[in-house]
């Protein structure tokens, strides 16, 4: 009996499935292991070796894409990830946004006179942590995934000596700590109520037993921890206190990160949680995402048209980006098919390559300032720097929504998905608070294109692949946001969730 | 003679668990030395592995009890990243506390 008690099948494992995690695994241990080891590598070296990394991981991700089509999502390692096309399009969406990271890092570091590998494997090692997230059908390894993004995005945030970035990561270590806590107390909660931490057997147990006096308390009570504990993670208000802080701290490159692989984890973790493990409880959740969206959208605008740093006024922004977001997050909540995730996953890889060039820009201005990015630094600076500035202006006027570009398409995405089911009023309060938020963006514009500084200003160097991330994320920005259909068809599939 | 005779049940280690960890979410919030704050968010996550493994009795299953290893492993690796961190700031400023970090604002 005992014998028979202790006997364990190991599970299959699925290495093909798991390739893009160990691709990036692999290139952090390289460039730990090897970079350690070796004497200085050539300016870039270390960068390009994360450029490549990311790319196989990527590629890996592209190459799957068929097997669903042909075989359907499935759960793999014995139920604990999830192998679906929401999976593999946030694979995607994460490692274009750590190559480009990567792109921007190699000159900041070189100027800063830091060129060293550490940063490097922190950022394949905070991917990894977000694609274990996007990919998670078990509590348990999702909270693994969130705390491996989160540890190596709080010694990110730090790493550099000035007090600035000291005091970011001191900042986002105590509130990041804090919303983990609570997130964990609330997949303790959740276990207490139905007996499994796999998502899978979660939403499973509310199918076969019926509950005639409501869902348990206990259910609730964890769901209202978990949707804490998210909304920190994608900086929804009332939980957004931390992001100005460690977005205007944090090195540019950090920064760009964050808002990039960070809230697309993040978000991907929500959709897991909300859409895949309680979706019988789409009636309790949403109202709660219904008003964490529009207070996003409406505080996020508000104080960003007030902030006279260029890093914070981003901050705010992505803040009410995460609204937007968020309202594609209310629409997968209605019951039947719609495009809500469709939109949330589009909007996700959209906005992060259009926050990576904005930060790039940022970067560029900081540089011959000494660090300073208020608004003042960008006067002139189409005299200075016209390419550039035009670049700024792409990402600023696609972050506005304006058409033919990728801002646009996604904002058009969530709101449509919105009104198809039938939420008018979170769409008007959408559609009014971006009309907010482009008072900021055109104050940017003003700044650069109109504003004439009297002094003479030294111009901005432009360091060659800050330009290449730069010339990129404008390209895609213009081209995708004029031909969209690709990324709307392969996004259209990934509502199809692995159970 | 009665006190005796009555046996804790999984529910008394649940309300235990809430309790310590509201004591440490509230001494989060009114501390204002780093380091203590860093004890309150342990407090919080033990405090959750104690759910875990009264849960885990409870039901007779062992996800809560596995979920209680990996909490263990995260709380570790919280201590390097978070007395790191903590560290490298007092160090510049020694008896820094919450209220002095305060360069960014706005």
């Amino acid at each position: 009996m005992l014998a028979q008690d202790t006997f364990f099948t190991a599970p299959d494992i699925e290495w093909w499935h798991l390739s893009p995690i160990l691709a990036l695994v692999g290139g952090a241990l390289f460039l730990l292991l090897v970079g350690a080891l070796t004497p200085r590598w050539p300016r870039g070296l270390y960068g390009i070796v994360t450029i490549v990394t990311a790319a196989t991981a990527g590629v890996f991700a592209v190459l799957q894409w068929s097997d669903i089509d042909d075989n359907g999502p499935a759960t793999i390692v014995d139920g604990a990830l999830a192998f679906d096309h929401l999976t593999l399009f946030l694979t995607i969406t994460i490692c274009v946004a750590v190559a480009l990271v990567a792109l921007l890092t190699i000159d900041e570091l070189a100027i800063a006179g830091k060129d060293a590998p550490e940063m490097y494997a922190m950022f394949l090692v905070a991917a990894t942590g977000g694609v274990v997230m996007s990919s998670a059908n078990d509590m348990i390894v999702l909270f693994l995934g969130l705390e491996t993004l989160s540890l190596a995005l709080y010694v990110l945030a730090a790493s550099y000596r000035t007090p600035e970035s000291q005091e970011a990561g001191i900042k986002y270590f105590v509130l990041g700590g804090f919303a983990s806590a609570v997130f964990l107390y609330g997949i303790a909660l959740v276990y207490g109520g139905t007996q499994s931490t796999n998502i899978s057997e979660i939403a499973a147990s509310f199918t076969t037993t019926v509950s005639l006096d409501g869902d348990s308390p206990l259910v609730l009570a964890g769901l209202a921890l978990l949707l804490v504990g998210l909304a920190f993670k994608v900086a929804a208000v009332p939980f957004h206190v931390w992001s100005p802080d460690v977005y205007q701290g944090a090195p540019n490159q950090v920064t760009a990160f964050m808002a990039s692989v960070g809230k697309a984890a993040a978000f991907a973790a929500m959709l897991r949680v909300l859409l895949v493990a309680l979706p019988f409880q789409r009636d309790d959740w949403r109202p709660v995402i219904w008003v964490l969206a529009v207070l996003s959208l409406v505080i996020g605008s508000l104080l960003a048209a007030v902030q006279s740093d260029v890093k914070r006024m981003l901050a705010y922004s992505s803040v009410s980006h995460a609204g937007f977001i968020l309202v594609g997050v209310e629409a997968a909540g209605h019951a039947g098919p719609n495009d809500g995730t469709a939109s949330v996953v589009a909007y996700l890889l959209f906005y992060s390559v259009l926050t990576i060039g904005s930060f790039a820009v940022v970067a560029v201005v900081a540089h011959s300032n000494g660090g300073d990015t208020s608004l003042t630094a960008f006067n002139g600076l189409a005299r200075r720097r016209p390419a550039i500035t035009l670049a700024l202006t792409v990402f600023l006027l696609a972050q506005a929504g304006v058409p033919f570009t990728t801002g646009f398409v996604a904002k058009f995405g969530v709101i449509q998905a919105a009104v198809d089911v039938n939420s008018y009023a979170i769409g008007i309060i959408a559609m009014l608070s971006a009309v907010i938020a482009a008072f900021m963006y055109l104050r940017i514009m003003v700044s650069a294109w109109l504003t004439v500084e009297e002094t003479e200003v030294a111009k901005e160097q432009a360091p060659i692949s800050t330009v290449l991330a730069i010339g990129i994320a404008a390209i895609f920005t213009v081209v995708v946001g004029i031909y969209p259909e690709w990324v709307l068809d392969t996004a259209e599939s990934v509502a199809v969730f692995a159970r | 003679m009665l006190l005796a005779a009555v046996e804790p049940t999984a529910t008394w280690y649940l309300v235990l668990a809430a309790l310590v960890f509201a004591i440490g979410s509230v001494g989060l919030m009114v501390r204002r030395n780093p380091l203590v704050m860093f004890m309150c968010i342990e407090l919080m996550l033990n405090a959750v592995n104690l759910t875990f493994v009264a849960l885990a009795t409870r039901f007779g299953n062992i996800d809560g009890q596995t979920a209680v290893f990996f909490v263990m492993v995260v709380a570790a690796a919280e201590v390097v990243v978070g007395l790191g961190i903590i560290i490298s700031v007092l160090r510049r400023r020694p008896g820094a506390t919450a209220d002095d970090l305060a360069e960014l604002k706005g």
